[in-house]
């Protein structure tokens, strides 16, 4: 019994430690992300706040969370309560496979780097990205407001539409390595040469477009296209509530793009430095090149972007089956 | 085996109370002065004149059809993905029976314009 309450009080620390550094990282990446779009459109991004406005995120932070939130009338209450937490929820919950590097011994105790680790790794992920939609839906819904709605509609359609491709493509690597645990993947990427983004350049593709549209980053961010639809689903949404959908957002940001470093970049895996420090370098350069997409390309429309996922993406990323099938046969 | 979950229900119970503690610390904190045109639905500063809930496109509903269906066959490919290298010659032709199937359905919703947003 003693050993079980020990092992849950370390599970305890390693979650703190884990969403900790992940908050920390969610948090700066917004003043990154405010930075490098600043710069590239020759502007200085955010300076008021510490240096080059270094203490934004924590007073954006601190802003929010002692705003009033306000109700709209006429809302369903308990949805209305409900669909901020939806969001958060699972973002926080898919942190938990996340491989940040191999298991270390230290003096004779093996430790753990990641939350859990799962054999049905990959299925994990899906689960929980699949129940974003309902986040995005009840915040449409319950606000009464014709611009949450509509942009709550579109964006559940634009996320289980590019579900499609983003689960296809992943079926390429997982013939290859015959395994759905994460560590088990990255194990199979020893160097560069067997990076599976070499090997399976095509699934790398369309897994990066089907996740920019997963995390409704611009310019397949049709949910809160401010230029038509205000603010989209969170137009009515004020305070800490309205602040719960942003951090969905870069977590779930960040977990896709490390994802992606599990999948095709080799994980942990580089010469010289701590694997740690590889698994991190490799995620946030994912993490940038979302952001030099948003400050480089105009916005898709609607239409155009629902033929081009299923008409391009879902063939593509079947005949990418097949190849591989033949290719391994 | 049910250990290796233990985590994962430990950290639901932290997410959920992270994000319940954080909402109602934050309603204790903050300033709560609703009034009449403050808590009123925004609509571009125009008086509203309908209920938002109103009729939706059909093109959702079809689209939501068609995911459920590639969904699952998701679901399918998933165990045979995992024994390819098992199953050999059997599987590869056996999934691209599969496939064509559905393949078949697939341009049927094509040519019946299922996948058109005009």
């Amino acid at each position: 019994m003693d050993g079980m309450i020990l092992k849950i009080i370390f599970i305890l620390i390693k979650i703190l430690i884990i969403f900790g550094a992940t908050m920390f990282i969610a948090g700066w990446t917004t003043w990154v992300e405010r930075k490098i779009i600043g710069h590239m459109q020759l502007r200085l991004g955010v300076m008021r706040t510490g240096p080059h406005g270094l203490l934004q995120p924590l007073a954006d932070g601190v802003k929010l969370f002692f705003k009033e939130s306000i109700v709209p009338e006429g809302c369903d209450r308990a949805t209305f309560e409900l669909a901020p937490i939806l969001s958060l929820v699972p973002a926080i919950m898919s942190l938990a496979i996340v491989p940040f590097a191999d298991k270390i011994t230290i003096a004779g105790r093996t430790f753990e780097p990641f939350v859990a680790n799962l054999n049905i790794g990959i299925l994990y992920i899906f689960a929980w990205s699949s129940l974003s939609p309902y986040g995005l839906i009840f915040a449409g819904w319950s606000s009464n407001n014709k611009y949450s709605l509509l942009g709550s509609l579109r964006a559940a359609a634009l996320v289980i539409s590019y579900e499609i491709p983003f689960g296809f493509s992943i079926i390429g690597v997982l013939m290859m390595v015959g395994t759905m645990n994460l560590i088990d993947i990255v194990h199979a990427q020893p160097d560069i040469f067997h990076y599976f983004i070499f090997r399976q350049p095509l699934a790398a593709l369309i897994f990066f477009i089907s996740i920019v549209a997963e995390t409704n980053r611009c310019p397949l961010d049709l949910a809160e296209a401010e230029s038509e639809l205000v603010a989209g689903y969170f137009t009515e949404f004020s305070g800490m509530r309205f602040s719960f959908f942003f951090l969905a957002e870069y977590i779930s940001m960040f977990v896709i793009a490390s994802m992606f470093t599990v999948f095709f970049l080799g994980g942990w895996h580089g010469p010289v430095l701590p694997p740690i420090l590889w698994f991190l370098i490799k995620t946030y350069l994912i993490v940038i090149s979302y952001m030099w997409l948003r400050a480089t390309l105009p916005r898709i429309r609607y239409d155009q972007m629902m033929s081009f996922c299923w008409k391009v993406l879902l063939p593509l990323s079947i005949l990418n089956i097949f190849l591989t099938a033949c290719y391994i046969n | 085996m049910v250990l290796e979950y233990l985590p994962v229900l430990i950290l639901m119970v932290f997410a959920l109370g992270f994000a319940v503690v954080t909402i109602v610390m934050s309603d204790m904190l903050r300033p709560n002065k609703p009034e009449k045109v403050k808590s009123s639905t925004y609509e571009c500063g125009a008086p509203l004149f309908t209920d938002a809930r109103g009729m939706v496109s059909i093109r959702f509903f079809i689209i939501s059809m068609l995911f459920l269906l590639f969904d699952i066959e998701a679901a399918f490919l998933y165990p045979w993905a995992i024994n390819y290298n098992v199953l050999g010659l059997f599987g590869f032709v056996e999934i691209v029976i599969f496939i064509i199937i559905l393949l078949v359905g697939y341009f049927y919703a094509w040519r019946k314009d299922a996948l058109e947003w005009e």
